[in-house]
């Protein structure tokens, strides 16, 4: 209200407070955007000094330079003049100067920076068991071909959980203690098992009994030809890992936020709202949802926090083609440099999300917005 | 102590929640009882001769209930039973001959899965020799062979190819058993395995045991490795109870601890915890788990270590922090500080004491999201390398295609112990916050 009146009475006072509140928008994601990037950078420096602890990191470059040149001498025919122990002591000299040049016998603490760099870029050479479908052994072409499912298949979820769980929690603030109400409470413990494990439930009813929709994967074998027809067969294949998303972090979500909208429901402007004789619908969506929003992104955000890490198994169990089944296959084939760039992947991926919320949540946060009052916290 | 009892008897969720949890313990006691930890593990790891006479894949036995047509489960019959008839004729120079019966009946409107017998000899030089023929109940005598055997012996009856082509190309386990007027259901009576031993030395043995493999087994059924399922459900619920609760008390304490120094210390070192809080909140615990577990250890309580190490941060050291700033201004913590008390003393005798059932409910909330992570690594293939655990069991079974083949009691039995786990502790949980935080008003 304050608002409204400000901008009929003094446009010039109007612009500079929009000035303003765009200015702190910034500011707050900014700050927000350097937290997450410092987290980043923890989590990457983190992911390094537990892969090297076992001197896994170390032993993956050495082991490259190794195999490298057993692999030129192997190749070049001069060798085959030499007797066996000079071969060795050639290739070991060749194998030491390479080790020197590639900074591996300076100490760890420096050579940690230089991982840290090259985990943050992605640039983590070869991997050593694993090919990407078009044939590169480059851990960067097999990540890039990974992440495009787990976007869709997160991104999808997390939406459809976002709009269902707010028109649900809606529904139910609009009938407290119906019988509906009642059972959303009793289902809201669901959240303690993760998606894959309804996942396994899921297929076994939906697959397995009754036959509708398929076990696991993202596309029929062969991939239908077309664009229609291809969409509709990544869809049906997404059915079902969507719903074991959506299963897992529903029932608590719809309540906790129910719960938000009733308490906003019983202030006092709603009810002087009510006296003014706006309708329903109208105080819904200024005077609950509005305040209320800032609260559900906040707990949305710890929801998404969970779903990211429940992502590796549930698209294991569905053999969904993305990072998370990257991941099973690297662990079962003990594949280095692509599990360390796996978990530099979702430590982006986590940051990237909750940096996406955070500016959703400073557009709707009028304490991030309008001027004074954003101190207030 | 009474009070609370009565109150919790006033919510129905959590009487059914302590009812899943006590089924749970009652499990993983007789789990511990019965099957000793080095012997579960021996059992659960296989090899030779550990899981020689039970089916594979094999469905639980109590599923015949359900079925018209009755499916067989495993017969094992002995020489060296009671019942068995053998009889050990000499007939001079050394030669002894061994006439050994086998008798079985079987009632079962299906086939056996497999067919196979095992043999076991002494001897010095000379190895015996064995004949082995199979009498159905109408008459009819199929031999299935003669061999010269060492000191343990296992025939492969299923396997044998040349016996396959003798009954017209089907497979022994269902040729030898099917009813000549209707080739598609097996002849039900009293089956006999007569197998004659001929021995070359004085001290000569040879024993037979006969094992016709069911397509049921016990109360859980098999794996694709023949192992009882039921071990590693019995066994899964004393290692997924003590994950669970060390995990979350371990954290909560750590968590609370930590908290009650921030609040208290105030200042860089709340700042610090703040902020470190912050960043570890949003690390990707699953990645870092799937690494320690793969670069350093597999061993369950390794994993437990990091998990309360990166579990003592969370959403949760806010909510306490809220509530050991007000319980800072309280009147006896000055009066603590006016006698002298040191910083640990009023944290640990003062501040966390009087928040502490606040911990109860968040605590026995926590319990099943460990239980699953636990499960969750073992799917990955991260689980403990020598225990049998619940998550184990899903994991084999993804692997092995359960779900697409059919398999459906693999998966269902392992999720419906960890469904009671789960929901156990999260109903009793629930009714608990609501139990224990009206008294927190008070503070």
């Amino acid at each position: 209200m304050l608002n409204i009146g400000t901008t009929q009475a003094a446009p010039a006072a109007a612009r500079s407070r929009i000035r303003d509140s765009v200015s702190r928008v910034f500011k707050y994601t900014a700050v927000r955007g350097i937290t997450l990037l410092v987290t980043v950078v923890i989590a990457v420096y983190l992911t390094i000094l537990i892969a090297n602890g076992g001197g896994y990191v170390d032993e993956m470059r050495k082991g490259q330079i190794r195999e490298q040149v057993a692999l030129e001498m192997s190749s070049n025919p001069e060798m085959a003049l030499l007797t066996i122990q000079q071969r060795r002591e050639l290739e070991n000299s060749l194998v030491e100067s390479r080790i020197k040049r590639a900074g591996l016998d300076r100490p760890f603490f420096v050579r940690s920076f230089e991982y840290l760099w090259d985990g943050l870029t992605l640039n983590l050479g070869r991997a050593e068991y694993l090919v990407s479908d078009s044939g590169s052994r480059q851990v960067r072409n097999i990540l890039g071909e990974r992440l495009a499912p787990t976007l869709l298949l997160m991104a999808s979820g997390q939406l459809l959980l976002f709009f269902s769980g707010m028109s649900i929690a809606l529904f139910l603030s609009r009938r407290y203690g119906s019988l509906l109400d009642r059972i959303v409470i009793a289902l809201a413990p669901t959240s303690t098992a993760p998606a894959w494990f309804y996942g396994i439930f899921l297929i076994l009813i939906f697959a397995g009994l009754l036959g509708w929709l398929p076990f696991s994967g993202m596309i029929d074998a062969p991939p239908p030809q077309g664009f229609l027809p291809r969409t509709l067969s990544i869809l049906k294949h997404m059915i079902l890992p969507v719903g074991a998303l959506i299963v897992s972090s529903i029932f608590p979500m719809a309540y906790s936020w129910r719960t938000f909208f009733l308490i906003y429901s019983s202030e006092d402007y709603v009810e002087m709202a009510k006296a003014k004789g706006l309708s329903d619908r109208q105080i819904e969506r200024r005077y609950v949802l509005r305040p209320t929003l800032p609260t559900i992104v906040t707990s949305f955000a710890l929801t998404l926090i969970t779903l990211w890490v429940g992502a590796i198994v549930l698209e294991t169990v569905f053999a969904w083609p993305g990072i998370g089944r990257l991941t099973q296959q690297a662990i079962n084939m003990f594949d280095t440099p692509v599990i360390v760039a796996t978990t530099v992947i979702y430590a982006y991926l986590l940051a990237l999300t909750l940096f996406l919320l955070d500016i959703i949540y400073s557009l709707v946060d009028p304490r991030v917005k309008l001027g004074g009052g954003g101190t207030r916290s | 102590m009474k009070n609370l009892w009565t109150q919790i008897k006033s919510y129905p969720s959590a009487v059914a929640g302590l009812a899943m949890i006590l089924l749970l313990v009652v499990l993983a006691v007789y789990a511990v009882v019965t099957i000793p930890y080095d012997q579960a593990v021996a059992l659960w790891k296989g090899g030779d001769n550990v899981w020689l006479e039970t089916p594979r894949n094999a469905r639980p036995a109590w599923f015949n209930f359900f079925y018209r047509e009755k499916k067989p489960v495993t017969i094992v019959r002995r020489t060296t039973d009671e019942d068995a008839t053998k009889t050990n004729i000499d007939l001079g120079g050394g030669v002894i001959l061994s006439d050994m019966v086998l008798e079985f009946d079987f009632n079962y409107d299906d086939f056996p899965t497999e067919l196979a017998i095992f043999f076991t000899s002494k001897y010095q030089a000379a190895r015996p020799n064995v004949t082995v023929n199979w009498v159905t109940p109408d008459g009819r005598e199929i031999p299935l062979g003669e061999m010269t055997i060492r000191a343990s012996e296992s025939f492969r009856v299923s396997q044998d190819s040349r016996l396959v082509r003798r009954l017209g190309g089907r497979n022994p386990e269902v040729g030898l058993f099917a009813d000549p007027d209707n080739p598609s259901k097996p002849l039900k009576g009293t089956y006999r395995l007569v197998v004659e031993g001929l021995m070359f030395e004085e001290d000569s043995d040879v024993d037979a045991s006969l094992v016709v493999y069911g397509q049921l087994h016990g109360l859980a059924g098999t794996d694709h490795l023949r192992r009882d399922i039921m071990v590693a459900l019995l066994w899964g619920a004393p290692v997924a109870l003590a994950f669970g609760l060390v995990a979350a008390v371990g954290s909560s304490i750590a968590t609370m601890t930590l908290a009650a120094a921030s609040v208290w210390f105030g200042g860089w070192v709340d700042w610090l915890i703040r902020r470190i809080n912050e960043i570890v909140m949003i690390l990707p615990l699953l990645p870092i788990l799937i690494m320690v577990g793969l670069f350093y250890s597999r061993s369950i309580w390794v994993v437990l270590g990091v998990v309360i190490l990166l579990g003592i941060f969370g959403s949760s050291i806010l909510t306490y922090r809220s509530m050991f700033l007000q319980v800072k201004q309280s009147g006896y913590i000055e009066a603590a500080r006016a006698y002298g008390a040191g910083s640990g003393r009023i944290i640990f005798r003062y501040m966390i004491p009087k928040i502490l059932p606040v911990l109860i409910p968040g605590f026995v909330t926590q319990v099943p999201s460990f239980v699953f992570l636990e499960a969750t690594l073992s799917v990955l293939g991260l689980g403990d390398p020598v225990l049998p655990t619940w998550g184990k069991l899903l994991h084999d079974a993804q692997n092995n295609g359960a779900l697409f083949n059919g398999h459906f009691y693999w998966v269902l039995e392992p999720a419906i112990l960890l469904v009671i786990a789960g929901f156990g502790f999260a109903m009793l949980g629930f009714a608990l916050d609501r139990i224990f935080n009206p008294r927190l008003r008070g503070l």
